[in-house]
């Protein structure tokens, strides 16, 4: 069998077609390597994603009924601060006033709140500046220009409707997904 | 550290030139797994399973690393956060999977390994001290190997914490004292749980430490080889790369396709289910058997039941340390000046009667105590003792070895013509 190769293919190392079969092997070996190695730095990566078991807590059942007008409630969702804002008819006629295109994140009052339940403001109580908790939640505190948030650490003031309109901060307060299970519970995430 | 003839490393791009003078770092590497390393031409596969026990310690370390990202090591939530690995963690069940079955797979590599350098007198002078080296680093994975089996904290990992360090408790006089104090309080709880996760992290980089330096001590004197005779010149070696880095790539595909099989569908076949019971103080489990790696030592351990001057328990204890301390000494018992068990026919047999009694020690230590077992084991353990303290000693005077072939090369190409002279066989 030796013997025969040599006769047919004077030396495996000659190119048969500009390609030598041991540069193949060597391409494809380092290749399948390679490759093999990529695939499994990945699970190393994504162990550090948060695991079943944070994300089971993702989502929270809240009752609104003792939440009075003009009263905030602070909770925690994902880990993070929530605001849930039971607007009074006053602050719900506010925010519908404003011009919507002049605003710098443009969004209605009815943008931001549930349908038929648009005295109910809830959004996170996190900065879309660098991640501060603004005030305005509890009574007395500083709720700004425009009668809304305030954030004491660079100074965005945010509406009644909990958007953007003086300051650094980007966009608006981030509203979760939530859905109103009755007219006094509200389940968030 | 290597033969005159080896490849000299000559950078030609400016950048490593200027990196050799400042950091020879690649030159380093090209001297020790590079083309500057040469080796001998004949080692067969079983000269892979060094090469793969460095591969199954990168396993273990960095899986274990992201295991203990996710692990606590509290006595009241340790099970549970084993728990939240295996079902929450995204992967986690891969990275436990393979961090235990890794550790069985780097048993095995390194047992082989072992075996080998046993067989064909890798222990023999000039390699004396990377024997010694691979002793200490083997006692070292046995210790990080059960510290690691208790974090589970399961009924296995706490009944294998009391026995093992109730075998300390045998010392004399300070026995109790010595227990209590490994486990930092009267039975394994927190505090000795905690200790051994700290140790059970720290110990791989020692070991990854006394690697180093078993293979600088095996770098100056070059690798064995199967005929055992030194080598004599260029023709006998070839280049580390691209040879034996071809080589042991085949193997570590072998390796990595042997432990998926293991991961993937057995995942806990060399495993015991009671370790999935939560650990309770009050019940020991019916069979309590350690990890299939430490079986020939613990039926050794197990071996002795009769009180003969010294209690069991001690000699028990004793014995099993002294099995391991025994090889030691090994390149001092065995005087043959042949290292390669090819040219010694009585040295051969005893070497697979050694194979078979460690098999029978191992089957033994995983049987319940009672017999036959302990007979079997008694009987086992004594050859073990004699063949390394009587016979070796014996053959290594009396035996008549075979004709040693003039050089590697003449071993090699003796054996088969078509490749020692391609042109006349054409």
């Amino acid at each position: 069998m030796a013997t025969e190769d040599h006769v047919e293919q004077p030396a495996a190392d000659q190119p048969e077609g500009g390609v030598r079969r041991r540069d193949f092997l060597n391409i494809a070996a380092v290749s399948v390597a390679g490759v093999g190695g990529v695939i499994a730095i990945l699970p190393l990566v994504n162990q550090m994603n948060p695991s079943a078991d944070v994300l089971a807590l993702a989502s929270i059942d809240v009752d609104l009924s003792a939440v009075e007008p003009g009263q905030t409630i602070k909770t925690t969702w994902r880990k993070q601060p929530l605001f849930i804002r039971h607007l009074t008819a006053d602050e719900i006629a506010e925010a519908r006033a404003v011009d919507v295109s002049a605003l710098r994140d443009p969004q209605s009052l009815e943008d931001r709140t549930a349908e038929g339940h648009e005295q109910w403001l809830i959004s996170l109580a996190v900065c879309t500046h660098l991640g501060c908790i603004p005030l305005g939640a509890a009574p007395g505190e500083n709720k700004g220009e425009y009668g809304g948030y305030f954030c004491p650490c660079h100074g965005s003031h945010y509406d009644t409707a909990g958007r953007i309109r003086k300051g650094p901060a980007p966009t608006n307060l981030v509203v979760p997904e939530y859905e109103f299970t009755s007219d006094t519970t509200v389940t968030i995430g | 550290m290597s033969f005159p003839w080896a490849e000299q490393y000559t950078p030609k791009n400016p950048f490593m030139k200027w990196m050799d003078e400042r950091l020879p770092l690649p030159r380093l590497v090209y001297n020790s797994v590079g083309a500057g390393y040469p080796v001998p031409r004949n080692l067969n596969y079983f000269w892979n399973f060094g090469v793969l026990a460095g591969l199954a310690l990168v396993i273990q370390i960095v899986t274990g690393v992201v295991l203990a990202m996710h692990y606590a090591a509290n006595s009241e939530i340790a099970f549970a956060s084993v728990e939240h690995i295996m079902r929450d963690v995204n992967s986690g069940w891969l990275m436990r999977y393979l961090h235990a079955n890794g550790a069985s797979f780097f048993f095995i590599v390194v047992y082989i390994h072992i075996f080998r350098g046993l067989y064909f007198g890798s222990y023999k002078a000039p390699r004396e001290m990377v024997w010694l080296l691979g002793l200490v680093i083997f006692l070292l994975m046995m210790a990080t190997a059960f510290m690691g089996y208790v974090l589970p904290w399961g009924q296995m990992s706490f009944w294998g914490a009391q026995v093992i360090t109730g075998l300390f408790a045998a010392i004399p006089l300070v026995g109790e004292t010595v227990q209590q104090w490994l486990l930092g309080g009267f039975a394994p709880d927190n505090a000795a749980l905690n200790r051994f996760f700290s140790l059970h992290y720290l110990l791989p980089f020692v070991i990854a430490g006394c690697i180093i330096l078993h293979i600088w001590a095996l770098h100056l004197p070059g690798s064995n080889n199967p005929t055992g005779i030194d080598v004599k010149g260029p023709q006998d070696t070839i280049p580390f790369h691209p040879y034996y880095t071809a080589k042991d790539g085949f193997g570590a595909g072998v390796f990595l396709i042997a432990l998926s099989i293991m991961v993937f569908f057995a995942p806990n076949f060399l495993g015991h289910a009671d370790n999935y019971i939560e650990a309770n103080p009050l019940s020991t489990p019916a069979h309590i058997v350690p990890e299939w790696y430490l079986l020939p030592f613990y039926a050794i351990l197990r071996a002795f039941t009769v009180d003969f001057l010294l209690p069991a328990k001690l000699w028990g204890v004793l014995a099993m340390f002294g099995s391991i301390l025994l090889l030691f000494f090994l390149p001092w018992l065995d005087k043959s000046p042949v290292r390669s068990g090819k040219y010694r026919p009585q040295f051969k047999i005893w070497f697979w009667v050694l194979v078979v009694d460690v098999l029978v020690l191992g089957y033994c230590g995983g049987a319940p105590a009672e017999e036959p077992y302990v007979m079997i084991s008694q009987v086992a353990a004594m050859y073990y003792f004699a063949h390394f303290l009587i016979i070796l000693p014996l053959i290594s005077r009396t035996e008549r070895p075979l004709p040693l072939p003039n050089s590697i090369t003449e071993a090699v190409l003796g054996k088969d013509k078509s490749t020692a002279q391609p042109v006349a066989a054409e």
